[in-house]
Parts: structure tokens; sequence; C-alpha cells
């Protein structure tokens, strides 16, 4: 039971360290590597979906009769390219922030705001 | 001119709106501004005294306009209640624009374009609300009232008058948003209606305990009716001009209140509702107090019109009592009142701005020997006080009169006990006023400037509300015979 | 032509942004947008009086047939929505040309136009698909070039405030993928349509749960539910102005449309109302936020801080009507979707003027401003007043519902509440009145003209509109009500 499904057990374990490391960093950029995983931890989790236990890749080939659901797959493909936009954008930002602010410290960032107030 | 009735009914509340623009257009020159205004308000009155005729004729003028939301209208149809409301205020607008361009010339205020452009919309709304033909037409012009009246109150732009709007403002919209919407849309909720109906809306079946829970909120909600605790208001918003003060804090606001509240009692709850709810008589005592404090309170104010503003909240507190009372002396009392108080309180009003114009004085302890050197404004002011207190020869006799028969008839002994405590209180806090200015010796520190009467256009329109208090006492019957058609409407008047 | 609106209505503003970077210059650039945006709205009024006329219209995209196809839906929800959308699109940026002159680089003007055309993409691409892939995807367009437009903002907190916002957009997003895939796993189809005939079978999984929850919270960090709203503030008072009144009027009302949208025709409703206890969280946190929020707008020195904290609030009203249950709460949520757009986008507008003129806004720097900018005060005085919910005003036709149902319910205290809520929006419109009337103009800043027309005709057009649509409320309560009816299975 916990064997078979450890494919969801990893999904669940790497959301909750991404989960964790995005609200327990200061730091703009782990934050960022947290959304990665905790990103890539969906990604694990479509592709397991797609899973058909002995199915092979979805090509027609004489003898095979099972195949994997290709569709979660193509789904998951969007969703990293989107997942790559949303990075990109973040470290643009955080590029951004280290140049005015002079600092990726979340900590750093709120005090100088409060300074300015 | 062979204007409809019906068009007439509409033009009188259009028109004023239409004269805000003519207003601001005007603006720069202010004889052909103030020029506007009164043509307005002379077609005005013409209208509304055709409509009279024409209610007398017994016409039934209705008009629909479009529907608001679903199944509610915009609608407006002349019935005799709304006819008094509607003939006081135009025929006042028409004299308190006489005064004002007498008042504020010589007082020099800054901004009368904007003065004179939102007093026309008020006077609009007031239309508006003594026309409305249901409860929503007369909730939406109730809150066009409250918030076109704002910038009056708040006219000087001081510290003091953004108190005073600040109060004002708060506490009018705040009980209209919270208890009087909520009861409009129980109301509409429980009855399925919000029309006008004689003898009600809610039928024979309804739940007694809910409908005198709506009672509640509406009274509470009708700020403008000045009900204990929300009075507040009406001595904050005395910071506004005298001509403010006059016309819509004696006259159209808080009238605008009672008439909501006169109208609510008769043609929502009906008086046999009314009469077997479980709340009505709590409120009559609320009311009760109401009278009894406020006048208290006014015995102890020096500043003029600070007193005659809690006396209002007082003589507000009669047509409370009447309209609660539920029994049709108490209702014709009620809305006979609604008349006389305005002129008799109007003149007040117009004699503390001729004061203040002329003599710069707005304590009553620097009034004593003001009668020697304003004669004409302190005898306006006695007349005018005895209208109030409610001896003849003025007006506010008769509507007394009715009051008290209706608390007889209904064996409400403790509020006859208040009406006639508060009379003389009454006597007590008005009569001494124009009574020093006459008898007590002059001042001695106001020795050099001499003092003469207020300007001849403030002057005019005060003799008139005076000579109007006495008029309605010694020729009460137009007025008498509209407030008994108030409970005879026949049904068909109101068939869609 | 007319067959392929659905889709024309995503597409065009959707291929419009790229080809913008040809036209280079800014004022052609804008002229551009403007067609495209106003075109968009012209599409969505056509398919509005389509779907009015002859029921809801289903747009196979690429000719394959659904469920294994896209599906494109456009029923009287998606349609009114859309033309809420594309209508306030178009006025705000009529004053968009004028408005980022001063608060953004001029060299980054083209690509504010790019964005903001695909931020309208998106938010239009969710309401058209009928495909729940697909509602992730035009999520994650619209959220991304919103995070970018926000961080065009002058101020340096721009930036931060994005960045906030990414994060947790982007957490609220995931969540709804997570809840995309679990529906999958469970059913194997991400078409709306046949989504909601086969959930039904497997309404009592556990699976189908979690991907109810996950979904539920990632909905409402998107639309900014009190307690999920503490990205929204900063990021409204940062953004360029334009930015501020375009989002504040759609972007949340988009993630409200979802949020219906998801409930009533994808998990439906017997399921959306008993699996967890959705009413009663939902009516507790709406009211919470009304008060949290407008007591937080009080006591704020920024008038764009207070607007954003005044916009938790109404979304607060608008979770009340929704956990009413019934259509006519429904109706009032509806219909305060289509009435705050309008107000907040007028409100923002207008302060964009005034932040055009005294380039602050910072409440101590109305002073005086009644005098000096009358008509962009006024403009604010009647978007208040209707937030407010004055009669005449659009404000009051939701508020009016919004009771009506809650009294339907026998929920009296609720009633009561909701409109002391009311009460506190007095307070805090009545603080820039004050303030902007009754104060003398600060002697540092001089004489102060009032904007220009290229600001004072669209901020007007929407205060028009707030009156228009109190007085004549006949468009949007016919569309309100149809569309809650359909939502609840009653036969109009």
């Amino acid at each position: 039971m916990i064997l078979g499904l450890y494919n969801y057990w990893i999904v669940i374990v790497l959301m909750m360290i991404g989960f964790y490391i995005m609200i327990a960093h200061g730091n703009l950029i782990k934050k960022i590597i947290g959304l990665n995983i905790f990103q890539t931890s969906v990604f694990i989790f479509y592709i397991t979906i797609g899973k058909v236990d002995g199915g092979t890749a979805p090509i027609l080939a004489d003898g095979i009769t099972r195949y994997s659901n290709p569709l979660p797959h193509v789904l998951i493909l969007t969703a990293i390219v989107v997942g790559i936009a949303t990075t990109a954008l973040a470290l643009a930002l955080a590029v951004r922030i280290k140049e005015v602010y002079g600092s990726v410290e979340e900590s750093e960032i709120q005090e100088k705001d409060n300074q300015k107030c | 001119m062979s204007l409809s009735l019906e068009s007439m009914l509409q033009l009188c509340i259009i028109l004023p709106l239409l004269t805000t623009a003519g207003i601001v257009a005007t603006g720069r020159h202010p004889n052909l501004r103030e020029g506007v205004t009164i043509t307005a308000s002379l077609v005005i009155l013409y209208f509304v005294i055709n409509l009279y005729n024409g209610l007398n004729q017994g016409e039934s003028i209705s008009v629909q306009w479009w529907q608001l939301l679903p199944g509610l209208q915009l609608s407006f149809t002349i019935e005799p209640l709304g006819m008094i409301f509607a003939l006081i205020a135009s025929f006042l607008w028409l004299i308190t624009t006489v005064y004002s361009i007498g008042y504020m010339r010589s007082h020099k205020e800054k901004n009368q374009t904007r003065f004179y452009a939102f007093f026309a919309i008020a006077i609009g709304s007031v239309m508006g609300i003594a026309f409305a033909g249901n409860l929503f037409t007369l909730f939406i012009f109730y809150e066009v009232l409250t918030l076109s009246t704002y910038p009056l109150v708040t006219h000087a732009g001081t510290e003091k008058a953004k108190k005073g709007g600040r109060i004002y403002l708060g506490i009018l919209l705040s009980t209209s948003i919270v208890f009087f919407l909520l009861a409009i849309v129980s109301t509409w909720f429980v009855a399925g209606t919000l029309d006008f109906k004689p003898g009600g809306v809610f039928g024979p079946m309804v739940n007694t305990a809910v409908a005198g829970v709506i009672l509640v909120l509406f009274i509470f909600g009708i700020g403008k009716a000045a009900i204990m605790p929300f009075h507040r208001w009406l001595p904050a918003a005395m910071v506004a001009p005298t001509p403010v003060s006059a016309l819509l804090h004696a006259v159209a606001v808080v009238k605008a209140g009672v008439f909501t509240v006169l109208k609510v009692c008769v043609f929502i709850f009906g008086i046999d509702l009314l009469r077997i709810l479980p709340t009505t008589q709590a409120l009559l005592y609320l009311a009760g107090a109401t009278v009894l404090i406020a006048s208290l309170v006014a015995m102890r104010q020096d500043n003029l019109k600070a007193r005659l503003a809690y006396s209002t909240v007082s003589q507000l507190g009669y047509v409370t009592i009447g309209a609660l009372l539920a029994s049709s002396s108490g209702v014709i009392g009620s809305s006979m009142h609604i008349a006389m108080h305005a002129f008799g309180k109007i003149t007040l009003f117009f004699c503390a701005g001729a004061i203040l114009v002329a003599a710069h004085k707005s304590k009553i302890s620097e009034m004593r020997g003001l009668g020697r050197q304003m004669p004409i404004t302190m005898a306006a002011f006695f007349i005018a006080s005895l209208s109030i207190i409610g001896v003849p020869p003025a007006g506010g006799t008769w509507s007394k009169w009715f009051l008290l028969v209706g608390t007889l008839e209904t064996q409400q002994w403790i509020l006859m006990a208040v009406l006639m405590i508060s009379s003389l209180l009454n006597i007590a806090y008005l009569l001494p006023i124009p009574f020093h200015a006459f008898f007590s010796g002059k001042q001695p520190s106001s020795g050099s400037v001499a003092i003469k009467e207020a300007p001849l256009p403030s002057l005019i329109a005060l003799c008139t509300t005076t000579v109007a208090c006495v008029f309605l006492f010694v020729y009460p019957q137009p007025l008498y015979e509209l407030a008994t058609a108030i409970l005879e409407i026949p049904e068909i008047a109101h068939g869609k | 032509m007319l067959a392929h609106l659905p889709i024309l209505q995503v597409i065009v503003p959707l291929l419009a942004a790229p080809f913008c970077l040809i036209l280079r210059r800014a004022l052609l650039v804008w002229l551009f947008a403007l067609i495209v945006s106003g075109s968009a709205f012209l599409i969505s009024i056509t398919l509005l009086q389509q779907v009015l006329a002859s029921g809801t219209i289903s747009y196979d995209l690429g000719g394959w047939s659904p469920p294994w196809g896209i599906e494109y839906r456009i029923d009287k929800l998606s349609a009114y929505l859309l033309l809420i959308i594309s209508a306030i699109s178009t006025v705000v940026l009529l004053a968009a040309r004028i408005s980022i002159q001063k608060e953004i680089p001029a060299d980054r003007h083209t690509l504010f136009y790019i964005l903001y055309l695909l931020s309208l993409a998106g938010m239009l691409g969710i309401i058209a698909t009928g495909d729940i892939f697909n509602v992730f995807v035009f999520l994650e367009i619209s959220s991304l070039s919103a995070y970018s437009l926000i961080a065009l903002g002058k101020d340096r907190r721009a930036l931060w405030a994005s960045y906030q916002y990414l994060i947790m957009g982007t957490i609220g997003a995931t969540f709804i993928l997570i809840s995309i895939g679990l529906m999958y796993q469970m059913t194997g189809t991400l078409n709306m349509e046949d989504l909601s005939r086969r959930l039904p079978e497997v309404a009592q999984t556990r699976t189908l749960f979690a991907a109810f929850a996950f979904f539920i919270v990632g909905v409402c960090l998107k639309l900014a539910m009190f307690p999920l709203h503490l990205w929204l503030p900063n990021a409204y008072s940062y953004a360029p102005s334009i930015v501020t009144a375009f989002l504040a009027a759609t972007a949340t009302k988009v993630a409200i449309y979802l949020l219906i949208r998801f409930t009533f025709s994808v998990f439906g409703i017997s399921f959306s109302f008993t699996a967890l206890p959705l009413q009663t969280i939902f009516l507790l946190l709406g009211l919470l936020g009304i008060f949290v929020a407008s007591t937080a707008a009080i006591y704020q020195e920024n008038v764009k801080h207070l607007f954003a904290y005044s916009s938790i609030a109404q979304i607060g009203y608008m979770i009340v009507g929704y956990s009413i249950g019934t259509t006519t709460g429904l109706m009032a949520t509806l219909l305060h979707l289509f009435n705050h757009a309008l107000m907040k986008s007028a409100l923002f507008l207008a302060l964009g003027a005034v932040i055009y003129r005294i380039g602050s806004a910072q409440l101590s720097a109305f002073q005086g401003l009644g005098r000096q900018m009358p008509f962009t005060m006024a403009a604010i005085v009647v978007g208040g007043l209707s937030l407010i919910g004055v009669p005449l005003t659009v404000g009051f036709v939701s508020k009016w519902y919004l009771i009506l149902a809650t009294i339907e319910n026998g929920w009296w205290p609720v009633a009561v509440l909701i409109l002391l809520g009311s009460l506190l929006a007095i307070v805090y419109v009545w603080r820039i009145v004050e303030t902007a009337y009754f104060k003398e103009p600060a002697a540092s800043i001089g004489q102060v003209k009032e904007a220009p027309l290229a600001f004072l005709v669209p901020v007007w057009v929407l205060v028009a509109a707030n009156i228009y649509f109190g007085i004549d409320t006949r468009l949007s309560i016919q569309v309100a009500q149809a569309a809650s009816q359909s939502l609840f299975g009653v036969a109009p």
C-alpha cells in the first residue's frame, strides 16, 4: 500500500518541502527555489496520474494493448512552460529588487521600506 | 398654459433640478441668478396650487416613471397629506428665497451660487417626498435630500461647520441606511409591495410581532423626525446660514421626517393595525419623552438658534405622537401641526436671522431691549411664539387642540399630560425673549452703534409668514379639510 | 464570422499583444490597443445578445467536438462577465496614454500595452473557456502579466509588492492545478460540462474532497478573500494608476467568477454546499472581511491604500451574497460584481488623475482639491457615494438585493451587520471629502489645475455609468437574475 503508491508520497513530501521553504525562508532566491520544488511536485503528480500499470508509451505497435495515458503528460508540458515563465519573472524581480534595495533578504527590504515611511 | 395635471406634478420635481442648472449658468450675475430662483419658485407654487385645485375637484393624479428595480417603480401620487406638505414647502421656498436674498447679501456670504443651487435640489427632493406614490420613491428622495442639504449645512466651510456636518450626515445617513432601509426591505419582503395604500399594506394576517419590529425600525430609521436618541443632528445643523436653518431645519428636512412617519403610519401600517402592534405604546412614550426632554434642554440654551432647534425637536415629537396615537383626531392634529409649526418656526428663524444680520447678536441674553430698535421683528417673534405654544390668535391652537382630542379619544392620559406640560414649557422658553426685548431696559454696552431693522426683503418675508400664522387661525378650513381627507381616500384613487 | 465570436473574443487581444512590438511608436500602440480592446467589447456585446436570444453558445475549438476537443462555452454568466471586463478595460485604456506618461518610463510604454492586452486576453480566456485546464493556462497568462504590470510602478515598493503577489498568486494557481489534476484522475475528463456529469458518481471519494479543498483555497487566494488578502493592498497601491484601475475592477472579479463557475457548474451545487461547511465559513469570513478591511481602510493615510482595503471589504459583500446560497443571494453577488467594477474603476481612475496632477496619493495632499480639481473630486465623491450604497447609484442596487436575500433566508442579524458595515464606508469616504473640501490647500503644492480632458472623459464615463446603472437597472438585473437562475437550474 505504502510502497505501491510511493510516487504520491514523494509528491506530498516535495510539496511540503517546497511550501515550507516558501513560507519559512526570508531570502527571495530561496523562496523561488521553494516555489520550484512545489511546482515540480505537481508535475510529478500529473506524470504519475498518466501512468498505467504495465502500459507503454502510446505508440501503436503490434502486440501491445496497454498504453499509458498521454494527456496528463501533455498537460504538464504546458504547466512546466508556465512554471519556467513564473520562475523567470520571479528571478527578474529579484534582480530588480537587489538593484534598488541592495538586498534580497525579506527582513532587510521591509526595514528599508519602514525607514522610508 | 394648458399643461395637464400629470405633467405639472412631474415638473414640480424636475423643474428645481433644471433651476439648479440655470443657477449655475447664471452664477456670475447675482441679480439674474436670484431672478431664476424666484421665477422657478413662483412657477412651482403655481403648479402646486393647480394640483391642489385638481385634488379638490376629486381628480386622481398619479404618474408612473420607470422601474428602478423589478416591481419597484418610481411613482408619484397626489393625496391630501402630500398636498399639505407640498403647499407648505413650495410657498415657503418662495418666501425663503426672498428672505435669503436680503440675508445673504447683507451678510456677504461666500459661494452664494452653490448655496442657491443645492437649495433648489433640496426643494426638488422635498417635492419628490411629498408626492411619492410608494415608500421606495420616498426613500430615494429622502436620501437625496440628506445629501443635497449637506453642502448647505457646511456652507461656512469652517472647522465648526465640518463638525456639525459630520454629525448631521452621520446620523441621518446611518439611521436611514441601517434602520430605514432594513425596514423597507422587510416591508417589501413581508407585504410584497411598497405602495402607499389607505388602510396599510400588511393585510390582516400579518404577524404582529414582526410588524411591531418593523415599526420600531421605521421610527428610528426616519432620523429626520428627530426622535431621541437620534435628534443630535438638528442642533448640530444650526451652523448653517439662517435661511437654511429656517427652510430646511424648520420646514423641509424635519417635516420630511415627520411627514414620512405619518405616511408610514397611515399608509403602510394603517391606523387599525398600528393600534394593536405591541411596540406602539413604547414608541409613544419615547416620543413623549422626546417632547419633554427637548423642551427642558431648550430652556437652558442661550444661543437663540440652538433654543429654536431644541424647540423643533420637541414639536416634532408632537407630530410623531399624533401619528402613533392611531386615531383620526391624532392624524388630523399631526398633519395640521406640520403646517402650523412650519409657519411658526420659520418666522422664528427668520427673526433670529434678522437679529443676527441687523444687530449681530445670536445670544438671547444680549437681546434685552432690542424690541425698541427692531419692533417689527420682535412683534413677529411674539406672534410666532404664540403659534408654537398653541394659543389664540395663532394657527398652532388648532393642531394642538386636535392632538389633545386624540389623546382623549385613545385615553392616553400620560401623553395628554405631556402635551399640557410641554405647552407650559414652551411658554417658559419662548415668551421671555420678546418680553425682555420690549420691556427690559437697554443694555448699557450696545450704545454707540445704531441698530436698524433687517433689510427689506427679509422683513417682507418674515411679515408674510407671521400673517400666515394668524391667517391659519382665522381661516383653517382648507387645511382642516385636507387633513380630514387623509383618512377618507377612496380605494380607487390608488388603483393602477 | 459570427459563429467564431467565442474564440475571437480571446484570440484577438492575445494575438494583438505581440503585434504591438512591430508598431513601436507609443501613440500608435495606444491607438491599436484601444481598438483591440474596443473590438473585444463589441464582440462581448454581440455575444451577450446572442446568449440572451438563443441560449448557451458552445464552440468547438479546431472543430474537435467535446469532451475530446476543447470547448468554449458562453452562457449568461460568462457573457455577462466578458462584457464587464472588456468594457472596463476599454474605458480605462482611454486614459492610459496620458496617465503612464508620468508614471512609466517612455521606453517601456510599448511593453505596458503588451502586458495589458495579455492580461486582458487571459481574463477573457478564463471566462470564455469550458475546459478546466484552459482555465489554469489563462489564469497564469493573466496573472504573470499582472505581476509585471504591477512591477512597472514608479515606487520601488512596487517591485516588492509584485514579488509578494507573485508568490501568493503562484501558490493559488498551483493549488488550482492540483485540484484539476485530482479531478482528472477521478473522471478522465477536463471538460466542465462532462465533469459536471461524471463527478456526482465519485462524489463521496476523498480524492474529490481534496480536489475541492485545494480549489477553494487556491481561488480564495486569487480573489483576496479575507484573511488571504495580504498581497492585495500593496499590489494595488504601488502599481501604476492605470493598472490599479484595471486590476481592481477586473482581476478579483474573474476569481469570483471562477469560484462560482467551479462550485456551481463543475462540482455541482449539492456537492459544493454539503461537502464542506462552506456556507458557514464563507459567511463568517465574508462578514469579518467587511468589518476588518473597512476598519483598516479608515486608518489609511494613502488614498490608494484606502480604496484597496475597501476593495477587500467589497469582496466580503460578494462572498456573503454567495454564501447565502439562494438565487437572490447569488444575484446580489453578480450585481455587486458588476457594480463594484464600475465604482472601483471610476475611483481609481480619478485617483490616477489626482496623481497625475499632484504626484501623490497621500490623503494630506488632497487638501483643498475640492476647489482646485472640482470635476475629479466630484467624481470621487459620486464614486464614494456609490460605495456607500446611496440610492440612485449602482451601490444601492446590489445592497438592496443583498439585504433582501438575507431577509428571505431569515438571517436578520446578517442583514443588520451588512448595513452596519456600510456605515464604515461612510467614514472612510467622508475622510476624503472633508480633507478635499474643508481644508485649505497646502502651501507647498502651489497652484493645481484640473485634470486634463483625456482623464476626465473616461472618469466621467464611468461615473455616469455608476449613476445610469443605478437608475436604469434593466440590463444588469435581467442578466444577473437570468445567470443566477440558470446556475441554480431554475427555469426562468
